[in-house]
């Protein structure tokens, strides 16, 4: 087995891995009392709207927002890391197809490892820092070292064999 | 463990598997074919195949007679709200939003379903992958296979139940039987998973194949299988990054802005304004959904091309079929998230299109399941030929 394969498929495991582990605490100790936090302050708002206290409703409405953004973000994370992980697993049965000398293909498998894992931590670290341009920039950087390693791997997997 | 020879690819032979043996010669190739048994690595493919076909009928299903009908009735609820606010009765909002969590129940329970049976799919697709590093016994690896498909059939089933079944006859206080059934399967596909690890974990200390690995064939369809769906996973991302870097906030932003506005003119009694505030909510909502399905269809159509890739070789068709087949598949794979995102300029013929496109690739992987249930079974025939073998 190549380093690129070894890299992707291991990488994509321990990812998987910790992706799964990290949506199993999140739905064991926050999503229920998050979902619940989130639908009631929505709830409350406008039954503080009917009450006629309207500073009341206004802070639930802003509790809804703020809740909604770090449930968002948490969902998203999680099922990112997973999901970039099988991708990761998927193309590691195969790298070997991608057209290109192996220093090459091991440069693309860690531009993919470390764009699955930095980008999702970044939109994770966002919702203890809202709206912070470091993490924002960071999500970037991780996007768009996925999206140069996918690009690698098509045209790799579309060049005509030349190489092992 | 024996040497595991280099399988030949032959999907076009019409040899009959070795474990037709059994059959009077009376009974020729065609009853070979018919009764050819099916190895772990067959179910989970024919398995996967079929969970990911019924999940995507039934997500096209549910788009068309439930998706467009709850978005509307949550609207009216939100309506109702806004009435019941300037009237100022929070007894009435309570009762409102109480509808809306069965609302957003019945759409959430609907969608789970739709989702996990397709990826219970993708795993069977992605276990059939890995079969031949899992050092187990041929019959235990096909009773994890039956256990699987059956654990991937039996939670969606569950999900999809637990709004119709509620608590009737149940003991526990906040859990139904069918989200009991729908547990046991989620924990039966566990179960399967975690012996396939130790099988895996037997792999790794033996490093002897246990059946021949897929043959390596660098066919048309294959090929552009594999570029067309890196290039469908890479276009889905792209499409994810430009909606999170261009929309995402500013969406998330005018959420709270037009609850505000929908509020303050329910209070001070303008039920017009709350009513068009209703209509923009919606509006935004639909946005957003068109964008996030656009993304995830697109990367999971993606994953799906790659993974039906390696399972060519046990679609039993002729090469010019087999190529209909994967275009009729990438074609839908584009269209049906194109269109999704073109329903919020062209409405329902949009959709329409998009229902198509989904009905296209649900064509196409019954085009390759009938190949794969025509397959003659040369890789199990040689897979039987190493059990014997070890025996």
């Amino acid at each position: 087995m190549t380093g690129s394969r070894k890299l992707l498929i291991f990488g994509g495991m321990a990812l998987a891995a910790f992706g799964m582990l990290y949506g199993l605490q999140y739905a064991l100790f926050a999503e229920h009392q998050t979902l619940d936090h989130m639908g009631g302050s929505l709830a409350q708002s406008f039954t503080a709207a009917a009450s006629r206290n309207l500073a009341q409703s206004h802070a639930a409405l802003e509790q809804y927002g703020k809740t909604k953004y770090d449930y968002v973000r948490q969902v998203d994370a999680h099922s990112h890391w997973i999901g970039l992980a099988m991708l990761m697993i998927v193309l590691g049965v195969i790298f070997e197809r991608v057209n290109f000398r192996e220093g090459i293909r091991q440069l693309v498998a860690f531009s993919l490892l470390a764009g699955s894992a930095l980008f999702p931590l970044a939109v994770i670290l966002q919702t203890y820092h809202h709206g912070a341009m470091v993490l924002k920039a960071l999500a970037v950087v991780g996007s768009a070292l996925v999206i140069a390693a996918l690009a690698a791997t098509a045209w790799g997997f579309a060049r005509p064999r030349t190489t092992a | 463990m024996p040497t595991i020879p280099q399988q030949v690819p032959d999907s076009a032979s019409f040899a009959p598997g070795k474990s037709a043996r059994g059959f009077a010669p009376a009974f020729g190739p065609s009853a070979a074919l018919c009764f050819e048994q099916m190895s772990a690595r067959r179910l989970y493919i024919f398995g996967g195949i079929a969970l990911i076909t019924a999940g995507l009928l039934f997500g096209d299903i549910f788009a068309v007679f439930v998706l467009h009908q709850n978005a509307a009735r949550q609207g009216e609820e939100l309506v109702a709200a806004s009435r019941a606010v300037a009237a100022g009765n929070v007894a009435a909002v309570n009762e409102v939003f109480a509808h809306l969590g069965n609302l957003l129940e019945d759409r959430g329970t609907k969608v789970d379903a739709h989702v996990h049976m397709i990826d219970a799919g993708y795993l069977a697709l992605l276990l059939a992958l890995v079969q031949p590093y899992i050092a187990l016994s041929r019959r235990t690896k096909k009773s994890l296979a039956v256990l699987f498909i059956a654990g991937g059939v039996l939670l969606p089933v569950g999900i999809f139940m637990i709004r119709y079944v509620g608590l009737a006859g149940s003991p526990f206080a906040a859990i139904g039987w069918a989200s009991v059934l729908a547990d046991s399967a989620g924990a039966l596909l566990i179960l399967v998973l975690l012996v396939q690890a130790w099988g895996f974990w037997k792999y790794l200390r033996s490093r002897q194949l246990s059946e021949p690995e897929l043959p390596a064939e660098d066919s048309m369809p294959r090929r552009a299988l594999l570029t067309g769906g890196t290039i469908l996973v890479l276009l889905g991302f792209v499409h994810g990054a430009y909606y999170a870097g261009t929309f995402l906030y500013e969406h998330e932003r005018m959420e709270t802005v037009i609850l505000q506005r929908l509020i303050d003119a329910a209070t001070a009694g303008n039920l017009d304004a709350a009513t068009a505030e209703v209509g923009n909510l919606g509006g935004l909502a639909g946005a957003r959904a068109v964008n996030i399905a656009a993304h995830s269809h697109i990367i999971e159509f993606g994953l799906l091309a790659m993974l039906l890739s390696f399972v060519q070789p046990f679609v039993f068709l002729a090469e010019k079929w087999k190529r209909r087949w994967v275009k009729l598949l990438l074609g839908g794979s584009v269209i049906l998230p194109v269109f999704v995102l073109l329903e919020l300029k062209l409405g329902l013929l949009a959709g329409g299109i998009a229902d198509i496109g989904g009905l296209m690739v649900i064509v196409g992987l019954i085009g390759m399941l009938v190949g794969i249930l025509r397959y003659a079974g040369g890789l199990d025939a040689a897979e039987n030929d190493a059990a014997e073998d070890v025996r």
